[in-house]
């Protein structure tokens, strides 16, 4: 990428970023970024499934066919993205209800639509697709929302939530749940309104519970307490807690974790991934990946802040701020701090889907900071 | 398209939207801050605690099964035990290739190639250090694998318990079985109880109190070097160079075992007749009309027990399963048969009850019976015909053209609706799983039944066939025999139950479950005194059908013979199409409570396809009775 391959287009007043190249739109900043973390996150997942080059090879693959989403994704113009919204939305909320009748079970969920060469979750589809369709909507609408359009919007969000949470899958319900709210929270609610929402949420505990299958439900009974229970539930949290605890200030160092190793930490390459790297690389490594995520979310928001409508806003806000809710609920749930839901450590834990999902959504931020139209000051 | 909206304010938009983002970034700064301090506790205050946790002493958690509680009979009789047994184990990590092991386990003939699928989700689904029970193995079996321990790493036996029916096939069908946890099980139990366990109650009184029997999980922390190696174990007590802070810190906590169940089956009883069943297809139960207690519950065939919990080969299972004489199937509890004159004394109170015929009502039995207007004849069984009959006759002798008339003037509706309040078309709520309903045919019930229009319409000549328990009627034996407690207890009902009290495995304590009373029937004293004494005269009047069978008994039987004609169970889930051909005989049925004056048991039997119930289904009961009587030690609990 020198400069000297550098074609100027039809742009002549070019700003350094992002970069134009042959008309590649690449937000430079958010892709080294990026790459800086999953490069973390390969080398953490080769200690955690103990140096297997086949799984290795496996997730090898995942993070390029992940580069390639970003990359196309960056490509597509806001504009183009908007008109595609409700398509996109309208089709997921229709394979969740394919899914909820004829999907194939897995782990005592129904998750996956299979496709015959390829098996796919819909509700990945969503995790985008939802805060799409609010930024969508109140695109040509005043900000502030109204009360009516609030509950346009509540229905937009809770109608996915709703069917993803009846697979069940309260993870990802949730994450779906926070992108749409997140993109209201930018709409500009007010902090009364903010308020009511918060207390029919509160007041919905209840339904949720309902919704719950027996082990989520033990799960947040074991958060309330794990060592009641050391032997299921518990046994991850007590587990997990001491991985991280034993790694100490500087870690255990590479491949060293006795937790992780002797096969004490369960599912140690997906949603344990943060200990395993808190025992072998320490506070100091956890400090580093924290601050590369920080600067992802830092990244994003300056790409909100500096968006030219409505949409774009909504939705660069809120695609980059559930980002961030992602990593707080993991390393949350990793260090004890909330129950244990199954959400993945962003672009670090082994699994494809959600990191497709997460680098699309990177695409976006980078395709609506690469054509914003210079303004006349 | 901005234009079209004119009141959009784009400064105001942008400043509101920009005070969101600077909130929204003081709040992921906040929320790392907690993060990180919260790691700082973790990884730097209580470093030193999760060091020792992780490098001094590394516990791992053992888990210790419960015993599975023990089931008696109502007097104590030991029904279904646990007995020493050979389990073969594997503990995932120390095998270096699962696939390659059961591969060559299977060649020993030591692991079923139609359970690898099973096994192989069976090891997924515990974590590697878990030991896994592949199976149990006899003695010849244990000691051809001993021999070769070690081309096996990781596979390994030891002592388990297996579960044990010392009856064998005694009573099978109400007990059920209990064998390995299979992928549909793990998604209804709680997998962390079952971490010891291998086997789980399956069906019948086992699968419905399963976790009642099952009792709760135990564990026991060992202290493993950092190869995984165990260095001590308080349960083997041998520990090996480890200080004694480490010894005192280890936590134990014993398993709790199940509860011990008493049920309401008299093995006597039950013993008794399933001899007098043997080498017939059929059904026998017995439930005291007092408190609902199922004494006794026949299907015969029957299948040995031991042979699930052993394990059982999935070309056994098969073999067992195509059996033509289907011994898996439940003919007590699933078993639909048209109840044939079995009906007469319901019909005959049903009559009384709602006014139709009175006690001295009479009717002409030519031998036949024609609807006005119509040209065909339903037949009587007496091809000459009975003469003049009253309601108390028609039963004695079962004359089925008294009865024809009967439903004609009850009409199909008000049939249904009495049948129904004896629990006929419904489950009785017996505690074990997968009753069926059976059919109490109406008008509403064909319509809903049919999906052609044509098909819908009730004719009359299906009242009139209704009236001798043919056509769309179909019950099971256990909604006999309720039925027939009801009758014998004069519109007193209780749930059929098999439990009936729960014993404390750890202090002994006895729970004894009070009997569960259903909505009554009321119906005059002299109307069901009338059926009784039809009943009895069943037994002991000359010209009644059950009167050969009774002769000389010691105690009075009040009955009612049946006979089913077999072409009626094409409605019956095509148990028996391949060899309907072979067994076109009818079905054999009778009711029976005893003694007449003050019933204690009620009894219904069906044999399949051996002919009239006067001669099949009547001896079997008089066997029943008689055991019953002769107990000198019976105890109505």
């Amino acid at each position: 990428m020198s400069l000297g391959s550098l074609e100027m287009g039809s742009v002549p007043e070019l700003s350094l970023k992002p970069f134009r190249i042959r008309s590649l739109v690449i937000d430079v900043p958010l892709l080294v970024t990026l790459l800086a973390v999953m490069g973390i996150g390969f080398v953490v997942l080769y200690s955690a499934i103990g140096g297997s080059t086949g799984l290795i090879i496996r997730q090898g693959i995942r993070v390029f066919v992940a580069l390639m989403a970003f990359l196309v994704v960056a490509q597509i113009p806001p504009r183009v993205l908007r008109m595609w919204t409700p398509w996109m939305y309208f089709i997921g909320v229709g394979l969740l209800f394919l899914v909820l009748f004829r999907g194939t079970v897995g782990q005592g969920a129904q998750r996956w639509l299979d496709l015959g060469f390829v098996r796919f979750q819909p509700s990945e589809l969503l995790k985008l697709a939802v805060p799409m369709m609010v930024a969508w909507y109140m695109h040509e609408r005043r900000l502030p929302p109204t009360f009516a359009q609030l509950l346009i919007v509540f229905v937009v969000v809770a109608v996915p939530a709703v069917l993803i949470a009846r697979q069940p899958d309260l993870g990802t319900s949730l994450l779906v749940v926070a992108a749409g709210g997140l993109a209201i929270m930018f709409a500009g609610i007010s902090v009364k309104m903010l308020s009511v929402f918060a207390v029919l949420g509160m007041g919905s505990a209840p339904v949720l519970w309902h919704f719950m299958r027996e082990y989520q439900r033990a799960r947040v009974m074991t958060f309330l307490n794990p060592e009641t229970d050391p032997l299921g539930a518990g046994y991850n949290i007590i587990q997990s807690k001491i991985a991280l605890g034993s790694g100490g200030l500087f870690g255990k160092g590479w491949l060293n974790g006795t937790q992780a190793h002797l096969e004490f930490l369960p599912e140690r390459s997906t949603d344990f991934i943060f200990a395993v790297m808190g025992e072998e690389f320490g506070m100091l490594g956890l400090l580093l990946l924290l601050a590369l995520y920080l600067v992802l979310v830092g990244r994003g928001l300056l790409i909100a802040v500096q968006a030219q409508d409505t949409f774009t806003r909504l939705l660069a806000g809120s695609l980059t701020l559930t980002f961030f809710v992602y990593v707080f609920v993991n390393a949350g749930m990793v260090c004890g701090l909330l129950p244990i839901v199954g959400v993945p450590l962003p672009l670090v834990s082994a699994g494809g889907t959600s990191m497709v999902t997460l680098m699309a959504g990177f695409g976006m931020l980078a395709a609506i900071q690469g054509n914003r139209k210079l303004l006349a000051p | 398209m901005n234009q079209t909206v004119p009141l959009k304010d784009h400064s105001r938009e942008q400043s509101l939207f920009l005070s969101r983002v600077i909130a929204s970034a003081v709040i992921v700064l906040l929320l790392t801050f907690v993060l990180v301090g919260r790691l700082y506790q973790l990884q730097v205050v209580e470093y030193q605690q999760f060091a020792e946790l992780s490098q001094g002493n590394r516990l791992r958690i053992e888990p210790l099964p419960p015993t599975r509680g023990l089931i008696f009979d109502r007097n104590g009789v030991v029904l279904a035990e646990n007995l020493p047994t050979w389990e073969l184990i594997v503990t995932p990590e120390e095998v270096p290739d699962i696939e390659y092991t059961l591969d060559s386990l299977e060649s020993l003939g030591l692991v079923d190639s139609d359970e690898r699928a099973d096994l192989t989700e069976l090891i997924r689904s515990h974590r590697g250090f878990e030991r896994v029970n592949l199976r149990n193995l006899d003695d010849e079996q244990a000691a051809k694998f001993a021999v070769r321990r070690h081309h096996y790493p990781g596979v390994d036996i030891r002592e388990g318990l297996v579960r044990h029916y010392p009856f064998g096939e005694v009573a099978a069908h109400a007990l059920g079985y209990v064998a390995r946890i299979s992928r549909e099980d793990l998604d209804r139990i709680e997998r962390s109880e079952y971490a010891g366990t291998s086997s789980i109650g399956k069906t019948g009184v086992e699968r419905t109190y399963e976790s009642l029997l099952h009792g709760s999980v135990g564990y026991r922390q060992q202290v493993v070097n950092a190869q995984g190696r165990i260095l001590l174990d308080p349960a083997v007590n041998n520990p090996i160079a480890v200080d004694n802070d480490t010894q005192a810190g280890l936590e134990t906590r014993w398993p709790t075992p199940g509860d011990n169940l008493i049920l309401s089956l008299d093995i006597r009883l039950q013993r008794a007749a399933e001899e007098a069943m043997e080498g017939m297809r059929g059904a026998a139960v017995a439930i005291d009309p007092a408190t609902g207690d199922v004494l006794a519950f026949v299907s015969s065939p029957s299948f040995d027990l031991n042979r699930f919990s052993l394990g059982l080969s999935q070309a056994d299972f098969r073999a067992l399963n195509s059996d033509p004489d289907k011994p898996l199937f439940n003919r007590a509890l699933t078993g639909s048969y048209p109840p044939g004159s079995v009906v007469k004394p319901f019909l005959g109170l049903a009559a009384l009850d709602y006014g139709v015929v009175d006690a001295d009502h009479r009717a002409m039995c030519p031998g036949y019976f024609q609807l006005p207007g119509h040209s065909h004849r339903y037949r009587d069984w007496k091809q000459q015909g009975h003469g003049l009959m009253d309601l108390h006759h028609a039963i004695v002798e079962s004359c089925d053209v008294y009865y024809y008339q009967l439903a004609v003037s009850l009409g199909i509706d008000q049939i249904a609706e009495f049948m129904s309040t004896f629990g006929f078309g419904a489950a009785t709520g017996l505690d074990i799983m997968g009753e069926r309903r059976g059919v109490v045919p109406s008008r509403e019930w064909k319509r809903s039944q049919f999906s052609r229009r044509e098909d819908q319409v009730w004719f009359p000549g299906e009242t009139v066939i209704t009236g001798i328990g043919q056509g769309f009627t179909l019950v099971t034996p256990l909604q006999l025999a309720h039925a027939n407690a009801t009758l014998a207890s004069r519109g007193a009902r209780f749930r059929p139950r098999l439990l009936i009290g729960t014993e404390n495995g750890v202090t002994g304590e006895e729970a004894m479950l009070e009997p569960e009373s259903l909505p009554g029937i009321e119906i005059a004293d002299e109307h069901w005194e009338r059926i009784h004494g039809a009943m009895l005269g069943v037994t002991e009047e000359v010209g009644g059908s059950a009167r050969r069978v009774m002769l000389g008994a010691p105690y009075r039987v009040a009955g009612k013979t049946g006979t089913a004609q077999v072409f009626s169970l094409a409605q019956d889930e095509k148990y028996d199409a391949e060899s309907i051909d072979a067994n076109l005989r009818d079905h054999g049925l009778f009711i029976a409570f005893a003694p007449a004056e003050a019933p204690t048991i009620s009894i219904a039997a069906v044999v399949e396809n051996r002919g009239g119930g006067s001669v099949t289904a009547a001896p079997i009961v008089r066997t029943l009775l008689d055991t019953y009587f002769e107990e000198a030690d019976y105890v109505a609990r």
